[in-house]
């Protein structure tokens, strides 16, 4: 992994939710896969995914014979009084030797930086660190060398943040992108009970029901809330409470109150957020599948390297894989996205 | 155990000046609480509305016999927050809501807010270690939670405080909903948050009141309630009770929090002073349950 | 955020307006309204080989094992009942008119289905395009979909080479029907 003013090309760091996954990301052409334990000590946390130490410890093997990273996300806050299965999450990583441990909660990383001064420690997304200062207070307090940076700032913010911080930043390109800034947002504990930031877990399936209507439109339910209702021909996105449509006393037809349906696609400002100092780009979806995985990572492998030789990169063919058919550059290029 | 105190959060509203001058004043004359939490959270946008009543204001709630502390912002993205940020820390006492903030506080005592994510004891040391000396928790955490962090507390000698009264925020954004609402964006906004004093209630499909829309802010449509939660808090170590403002009369709110707090009147006396006021009857308290935050669970002791 | 096996319009769809018009004789084994107590036992040979062969599907299914599944093909003329328990693993074939008990019900066209088996789509996609329809437990229709995307190979191909009789449409329909894979591009 290179410095934050080293002008190489960036590292691709991609989503593995299962060991397929983890496989198909190392070879389709990812430097770096993150991934969680299959507990509620990582913030996708679902029904049937991520890996058991043991799978985990073999995924590596595979990953490292063929000179990929693998990170892992301890990225959920630690809970009183279950403190103790976080930090069992760090030894784990510790143990079987992860290239860095991805955390967001105060706590986890003061145990990282006292228990294992010498492992790599990455800010999380989840930590909402969206300003230098913050950056630094987490740099200078538990020697944080790379932070991922929230999806709400602008090229030109994130390339003025990278000028300011005395570490190296990891910025989203593709994938999935929650309204909420990440570790805020306690929406699915207010409908379900279940929390994002304390189980590791937005909507969990087990809460989600799907409801045919006589109409023939499906009503999607949280819960006991009916956060959406789509008609027979319109396409949908995640049941999440950030992207459904609701009512308001001015307006009667239900409206995305928060954000449509859309998948983040910044292909197109790869050169950009190349320039603005970014040394690492990140895919979301450890929940998706392995076919996902194959191709939005191949695509990307393919763009950078294009980009890094000067070619003109070609990345069409994402938008069937995207939410609700739909792409944005969401706060990426321009501040009236806010 | 020392006296439970009454705190009075910071306004999370945009009020008209004069509103907001008016209810810190009435407050600093007439309600019980001991604590006032002032400056803007929500929005940097909103500071310059109120920046000139500030003085007056704690200069008022000061001679009240109240103490004044300094809220942050409670997220930071534009070269204005950072100033407000970096501004309101310069302040005695001040309240941190965002890490940027802890950035300038660490090494003198300050307090933590609860939009700062304290989950655990770690975290708690940690803070303390560099100057935390008061802790207002999170709002989804369950009592069991609370327990163990008010024990993590004590033995830095640190206080806890816990929202008990007003709808409860569940999320942040770098959007704008109330500008999304009236087809703006954040920097055209025209401030059409003052239409709604209380937020801007969404309702689901079917008609079912769900969320309140605060600018950036996302809330609970419910209002929280830990009227009969108060006595369990308080063996659990709590030792401040926060109400979180709205337009109801808040003097007459802390009063009956204040004496539920002294033991004066019941749990149930004091829902009925919250109906007499005309605070909305639907009301929540389910997180510090471990159940959905917007359940209410029936709770008489 | 769950990923969510998919959902289409076809809860309840008319496999035979639809098969008869477009599919070829050859799978007209598989579409027309046969008797099913024949076609019982070839299930039950398949999910028994499927749990000796793909042990590993099980640790991800967790407390799923237990969920029944109907997995509702739009051009079969019946219905599949799975449940997944290794112990006592059950595969079989119903009329869709029938009244069935199961914690989650899958439906869509038979190509999202099997690519969403095999790994060779993303069933969240075909869920936003509204090609898949779940309904039920959500949690267990995302578990299933977990442990399938977690095995190495073709699914679908041992299957069909456990299939006996129903090798020869079955593998024609495969073909036949199929989209053209997203992995088969890169």
């Amino acid at each position: 992994m290179t410095g934050p003013e080293s002008p190489r090309k960036p590292e691709l760091v991609c989503p593995a939710g299962t060991p397929a996954a983890l496989r198909t990301a190392v070879d389709a052409g990812a430097d770096a896969i993150y991934c969680g334990l299959a507990n509620e000590t990582n913030a996708r946390n679902f029904a049937g995914l991520n890996f058991s130490p043991e799978s985990l410890a073999q995924s590596i093997a595979y990953a490292h014979q063929r000179n990929v990273h693998v990170l892992l996300a301890v990225n959920s806050f630690a809970t009183a009084p279950r403190t103790q299965m976080w930090k069992d999450s760090v030894d784990v990583a510790a143990r079987i030797g992860a290239d860095a441990v991805i955390v967001a909660d105060i706590g986890v990383a003061a145990y990282v930086a006292e228990k294992y001064p010498d492992m790599r420690l990455h800010l999380s997304v989840q930590a909402g660190a969206s300003s230098p200062e913050a950056i630094r207070y987490y740099c200078e307090q538990f020697g944080v060398k790379r932070v991922v940076l929230p999806r709400i700032l602008t090229v030109a913010e994130i390339s003025a943040i990278h000028r300011q911080i005395p570490c190296e930043i990891e910025a989203f390109v593709f994938g999935n992108i929650g309204m909420m800034s990440e570790g805020r947002c306690s929406l699915t504990n207010y409908a379900t009970g279940i929390s994002t930031n304390m189980h590791g877990v937005c909507s969990p399936a087990s809460a989600v029901q799907y409801v045919r209507r006589p109409d023939g439109s499906t009503s999607a339910e949280l819960g006991p809330f009916d956060i959406d209702c789509y008609s027979a021909d319109e396409s949908t996105g995640y049941p999440t409470i950030c992207k459904g449509r609701y009512t308001n006393v001015s307006r009667p037809d239900p409206y995305y109150a928060f954000e449509e349906p859309v998948t983040l696609n910044l292909s197109s400002l790869l050169p950009d957020l190349m320039n603005a100092g970014v040394t690492a780009l990140k895919i979301e979806g450890r929940q998706r599948s392995r076919s996902y995985v194959q191709m939005v990572v191949s695509a990307f492998r393919r763009a950078v390297d294009d980009i890094s030789a000067g070619r003109q990169p070609d990345l069409g063919g994402l938008a069937q894989l995207s939410e609700g058919g739909k792409e944005t550059q969401g706060a990426f290029k321009t501040k009236k996205w806010r | 155990m020392a006296a439970a105190s009454l705190t009075m959060g910071p306004i999370l509203f945009h009020w008209p000046e004069q509103q907001k001058r008016d209810f810190w004043f009435r407050i600093a004359d007439e309600a019980p609480v001991d604590t006032v939490y002032l400056g803007e959270v929500v929005c940097s946008k909103r500071t310059p509305f109120f920046d000139h009543s500030l003085e007056a204001v704690a200069e008022r709630l000061q001679r009240g016999g109240k103490r004044v502390i300094w809220s942050t912002l409670a997220e930071v993205v534009s070269k204005l927050d950072r100033k407000v940020i970096e501004s309101f820390c310069g302040f005695d006492e001040v309240e941190a809501n965002d890490v940027s903030a802890l950035y300038f506080l660490k090494g003198r005592p300050h307090r933590i807010g609860q939009y700062l994510n304290v989950y655990n004891e770690e975290t708690i040391r940690h803070l303390a270690g560099n100057g935390a000396s008061h802790f207002c928790l999170p709002v989804e955490l369950p009592l069991s939670t609370v327990s163990e962090l008010a024990r993590a507390a004590r033995e830095t000698n640190a206080g806890i405080e816990v929202q008990v009264f007003g709808k409860v925020s569940l999320a942040l954004s770098a959007r704008c909903y109330h500008a999304r609402a009236h087809g703006r964006t954040k920097d055209n906004c025209l401030f059409v948050c003052e239409n709604d004093p209380d937020g801007l209630d969404l309702k689901t499909h079917s008609g079912k009141p769900f969320l309140s829309v605060n600018g950036i802010q996302t809330l609970s449509e419910k209002y929280l309630n830990l009227s009969s939660e108060i006595a369990g808090l308080q063996a659990a170590g709590v030792s401040a009770f926060r109400l979180s403002p709205h337009s109801s009369d808040m003097v007459e709110i802390a009063s009956a929090y204040r004496q539920l707090l002294d033991g004066a009147i019941s749990a149930g006396e004091l829902d009925a002073r919250l109906d007499a006021v005309g605070v909305p009857a639907q009301r929540m308290n389910g997180f510090v349950h471990a159940q959905p935050g917007f359940a209410y669970v029936a709770n008489r002791p | 955020m769950p990923r969510q096996t998919s959902r289409t319009a076809h809860e309840t769809p008319e496999p035979f307006g639809l098969a008869s018009g477009k599919l070829p004789k050859m799978i007209g084994i598989l579409t027309a309204p046969l008797p099913l107590f024949p076609v019982q036992p070839i299930l039950r040979r398949m999910v028994l080989e499927v749990t000796r062969k793909r042990p590993e599907l099980f640790e991800r299914l967790g407390p799923h094992i237990h969920s029944t599944y109907v997995i509702d093909v739009a051009e079969m003329p019946f219905v599949l009942r799975l449940r997944p328990d290794p112990d006592a693993p059950g595969l079989s074939a119903h009329r869709r008119s029938e009244q069935l008990n199961a914690d989650a019900r899958i439906s869509g066209p038979f190509s999202a289905l099997f690519d969403v088996m095999d790994g060779a789509a993303d069933s969240d996609a075909l869920f936003f395009s509204r090609d898949i329809f779940i309904s039920g437990n959500t949690e267990a229709a995302v578990c299933l979909r977990s442990a399938l995307d977690d095995l190495d190979g073709s699914i679908v191909e041992d299957l069909i080479q456990m299939s006996g009789p129903l090798y020869a449409p079955l593998r024609f329909a495969l073909t036949r029907l199929r989209k053209p894979r997203v992995g088969d591009r890169a």
